[in-house]
C-alpha cells in the first residue's frame, strides 16, 4: 500500500518534470570563476531530442559528478563538452558551451585544440595497442609538447606517477599497454589524458568495468588530480559520486533536475525526483 | 507426470545424434573437397612432371671446313647453313634412306630449332668447328613423346604420327646409346614456340610477373586510399551511397567487360600498345579494385571504435587517427583482401585476351612495355594446340601458375604476420 503511494507520487513528479517545457533546474547551476559554462544545451539524435535545455557550470579544481538513471543523457551531455559527439553523424547540439569564455561550438574553435584542452577518459579502458610508454607519449608527441627525448621521458614519468601507475610499470614501459590489468589500463588511460596537461578532464563512468579495489585506486587518484584539474565525471554509482565529487548534478530523462554541493544533494535534496533516486526508490 | 529432468533427458539422445550428424556432413564435405583437389593436383602433376626431361639425340655432325665455305672464320660460322649440316649428318647416318617422303621423315627426327642451337653452340665455342664430332641435338617432339612411352608401337601404323621407319631409326639410336633424356632447360628459359620441344614458359612467367606488379602497384594503393576515404572520412550522403552501390556492383561485373573497357580506353583513347603487361596490369587493377576496396572497408570497420575515440580524445585529427591507429590495425585484413584480389588477377584470362595478350609472342618480355603473355593465357594457348607434347606443357604451366600463386600468397601472409602485432 505504502509502496503504491510512493511509486504514484514519483510518477507524478516525473510527469511534472518531463512534460513541463519550462522546467528550471533546481539548485545553483552557477559557480564563481567557472572553467566551463553550459547554457541551454539541447542535443538531438536525428529527430529525437536527448538533452533538454541543460545549463550548468563546471568549477575550477572541482569534481562535478553527473548521476541519474540509465538513458538519462548524462553521457551524451558529457560528450558534448569536448565535441566527441561530432563523430556521430546524426547528432546535433544547440546552446552555448564555453571553455574559459570561448564558445567551443564556434566556427573559430578548432576541435583538435579543444580536445587537447579537454581530455577524456572512457568507460571501457581503451589503451592503444602500443607500449605503455607510447600510450602516454602519443598525445605529447602529437601536439609537440616535448622539445626533446629527455623532456618526453620526463612527462611520461610524471604522468604515470600522477596516475599512480609508475611503480607498477616502470620496469615494463616497452611492454604492450593492453597487457596490463583492467584497473592498470584505466589508470594508463588517465595518464595518457593528463600527459597533455588539459584544463578539464571528462570521465565517462571510468570505473564501471573495474573491481572494487581498482575502483578505490581510481577514486583516490581523481581526488588527487583535483588539485590541478577540473573534472567532470559521469557515474552510475551514487556512492562514488558522494565519495569523489564536490558538486553533483542529477539528470532525469534528458533534463538536469538538480545541481548542488554533493553534501546537500545526498543529505537534503530539494527536488522530489532527486530524493527518489538517491534513496533508491526508483532509477 | 514427468519431471523437467526426464523431459530434458529424453531429448538428449536426439540432440547429440543431430550434432554428430552435422559433424559428419562437414567432414564429408571436406573430404569431397580434398578428393577433388587431390585428383586435380595428381593428374596435373603426373602429366606435367614429364616436362622436366627432354629427349636429345646424339648425331655425328659434319663440321669440316667444307661446311663453312672452306674457311672457318667468325663470319662463316655465323652464316653457315646449319639446317643443311644437320640434314646431311642425318643422311650420312642412314645412307639407305631414299625418296623425298622418307628423307623428310628422317629430318623430322631432329627438332626444327636444333639448327639455331647448333649455331649458338658454335658461335660460343668456335673451336668445335673443323671436325666431324658427336653433338647432342634436341629431338623432335614426336620422338620425345615416343621416348616418354606415349606412342604405342603396336598400334597400326596409320594411327600413329611416328611411322615404322622412324621408330626403326630411333631404335637404332637407342641401341647405340645415342638417345638421352636430359633436364629440360629450354622450358624454363625460353618464350613460346610453335614447336613443342622449343616452347618455354619463361616468357609467360615474366609477362605474369610484370602484369601482377603493375596491377599490385596500381590497385593496392588506390584501393586502400579509396577505402580509407569512404569508410573514415567521407560524409554519409547520397553521393557516397551511390558510389558504394556502384563499387559493390562492379565487384560482380564479368571480367571480360573490364577487358573491353581497357580496349576502349587504354588502347583506343590513350593509344597504349597492344599485348603489353602494362595495359594488362591496368585492366586487372580495374577488376581487382572493387574487391580490394570492399575487403579493406570491412577491415577498417572491424577496428574497435574505442581506439578511434581514444585517439580523438587526446586530440588527434581524423586523418591522424586513421594513419596512426586505425590503418595499422586494419592492415592485416586489408592485405587479406589484396591477396584475394591479386590471386584472382593472376588467374584471369578473359580480359587479357581482349587487349591482345593472347598474341603469339616468342620473345621473353624484358619490361612492362614489351609485348608478352601471361601464364593463364599461355595455358589456354597450349591446351588448344594439337601436338601431343603440348599436353605435358599445359600441365606444367598449370603447376607453374599454382606455384606462382602459392609464392604470392606466402609473400603476403609473411607481410601480414609482420604487420600483425595485435597486443
Amino acid at each position: 500500500m505504502n509502496e503504491q503511494v510512493k511509486s504514484d507520487s514519483s510518477n507524478l513528479l516525473e510527469r511534472e518534470v518531463v512534460d513541463n517545457p519550462d522546467f528550471v533546474t533546481v539548485g545553483d547551476i552557477a559557480v564563481e570563476n567557472p572553467a566551463m559554462t553550459c547554457r541551454d544545451v539541447n542535443v538531438y539524435y536525428a529527430d529525437k531530442q536527448a538533452i533538454f535545455d541543460v545549463s550548468v557550470d563546471i568549477g575550477r579544481n572541482e569534481v562535478i559528478a553527473m548521476i541519474g538513471p540509465s538513458g538519462c543523457g548524462k553521457s551524451t551531455f558529457l560528450r558534448c563538452l569536448n565535441r566527441m559527439n561530432d563523430t556521430i553523424e546524426i547528432c546535433r547540439v544547440t546552446g552555448d558551451i564555453a571553455l574559459e569564455g570561448e564558445d567551443i561550438y564556434a566556427r573559430s574553435m578548432d576541435v583538435v585544440l579543444l580536445r587537447a584542452r579537454v581530455g577524456m577518459v572512457f568507460q571501457k579502458p581503451n589503451p592503444f595497442p602500443k607500449s605503455v610508454y607510447d600510450n602516454v607519449a602519443y598525445g605529447v608527441r602529437l601536439h609537440g609538447l616535448a622539445r626533446n627525448k629527455s623532456e618526453l621521458d620526463d612527462i611520461v614519468e610524471q604522468s604515470l606517477k600522477k596516475a599512480g601507475l609508475w611503480n607498477e610499470v616502470n620496469d615494463r614501459l616497452d611492454k604492450p599497454g593492453t597487457g596490463l590489468s583492467g584497473g592498470q589500463q584505466q589508470r594508463l588511460c588517465i595518464a595518457r589524458a593528463i600527459a597533455i596537461s588539459p584544463e578539464l578532464i571528462l570521465m565517462d563512468e571510468p570505473c564501471s568495468a573495474l573491481d572494487p579495489i581498482a575502483t578505490a585506486r581510481i577514486e583516490d587518484l581523481i581526488d588527487e588530480l583535483r588539485q590541478q584539474y577540473s573534472i567532470a565525471i559521469v557515474t552510475h554509482s551514487m556512492q562514488q559520486a558522494a565519495r569523489v565529487s564536490q558538486r553533483t548534478a542529477y539528470f532525469h530523462l534528458g533534463k538536469l533536475v538538480e545541481v548542488g554541493p554533493t553534501n546537500d544533494i545526498f543529505t537534503k535534496p530539494i527536488h522530489g525526483l532527486t530524493e527518489g533516486y538517491i534513496t533508491g526508490r526508483f532509477g | 507426470m514427468s519431471t523437467q529432468r526426464q523431459i530434458v533427458e529424453s531429448t538428449l539422445a536426439r540432440r547429440y545424434a543431430r550434432e554428430s550428424r552435422f559433424q559428419w556432413y562437414g567432414r564429408i564435405s571436406i573430404l569431397i573437397g580434398i578428393l577433388f583437389l587431390g585428383f586435380l593436383l595428381v593428374t596435373t602433376f603426373l602429366n606435367g612432371y614429364k616436362v622436366l626431361l627432354q629427349t636429345y639425340i646424339q648425331l655425328e655432325v659434319d663440321l669440316t671446313p667444307a661446311q663453312f665455305g672452306g674457311e672457318i672464320t667468325e663470319e662463316s660460322i655465323a652464316g653457315a647453313n646449319y639446317d643443311g649440316i644437320i640434314k646431311s649428318s642425318l643422311r650420312a647416318e642412314f645412307p639407305d634412306v631414299s625418296g623425298r617422303k622418307n628423307r623428310r621423315a628422317l629430318y623430322g627426327l631432329i627438332s626444327n630449332g636444333a639448327k639455331y642451337d647448333l649455331r649458338d653452340m658454335l658461335i660460343e665455342n668456335p673451336a668445335m668447328a673443323g671436325d666431324i664430332r658427336p653433338i647432342w641435338l634436341l629431338a623432335d617432339d614426336e620422338v620425345d613423346v615416343f621416348m616418354k612411352g606415349r606412342i604405342d608401337r603396336n598400334q597400326p601404323e596409320a594411327n600413329r604420327r611416328l611411322k615404322d621407319n622412324a621408330i626403326g631409326w630411333i631404335d637404332r639410336f637407342i641401341e647405340q646409346g645415342r638417345v638421352e633424356k636430359r633436364f629440360n632447360v629450354p622450358f624454363f628459359t625460353r618464350g613460346d614456340s610453335r614447336e613443342p620441344e622449343q616452347a618455354g614458359i619463361f616468357g609467360a612467367i615474366m609477362g605474369s610477373f610484370f602484369t601482377i606488379m603493375v596491377c599490385m602497384l596500381l590497385a593496392v594503393p588506390i584501393g586502400v586510399a579509396a577505402a580509407v576515404y569512404l569508410q573514415e572520412l567521407a560524409p554519409k550522403n547520397r553521393i557516397t551511397d551511390l558510389i558504394e552501390v556502384n563499387i559493390n556492383n562492379l565487384a560482380a561485373v564479368p571480367s571480360i567487360i573490364f577487358g573491353l573497357l581497357g580496349l576502349a580506353i587504354f588502347l583506343n583513347v590513350f593509344g597504349l600498345p597492344r599485348s603489353v603487361p602494362l595495359v594488362g596490369g591496368m585492366v586487372l587493377s580495374l577488376m581487382t579494385l572493387p574487391t580490394i576496396i570492399i575487403s579493406s572497408r570491412a577491415a577498417l570497420a572491424a577496428v574497435p571504435p574505442s581506439i578511434r575515440e581514444a585517439a580523438l580524445g587526446v586530440g588527434a585529427s581524423p586523418i591522424q587517427t586513421v594513419l596512426h591507429h586505425v590503418l595499422p590495425l586494419a592492415m592485416p585484413g586489408m592485405l587479406t583482401g589484396a591477396i584475394i584480389g591479386l590471386a584472382q588477377a593472376l588467374g584471369e584470362t578473359a580480359p587479357l585476351l581482349v587487349i591482345g595478350m593472347v598474341a603469339f609472342i616468342v620473345d621473353v618480355p624484358g619490361g612492362p612495355m614489351d609485348p608478352g603473355t601471361v601464364l593463364p593465357v599461355q595455358i589456354y594457348l597450349w591446351s588448344d594446340s594439337p601436338e601431343r607434347a603440348f599436353v605435358e606443357r599445359t600441365s606444367a604451366a598449370i603447376l607453374v601458375l599454382l606455384a606462382f600463386l602459392v609464392a604470392l600468397n606466402s609473400f603476403i601472409v609473411l607481410l601480414r604476420r609482420k604487420l600483425e602485432r595485435r597486443w
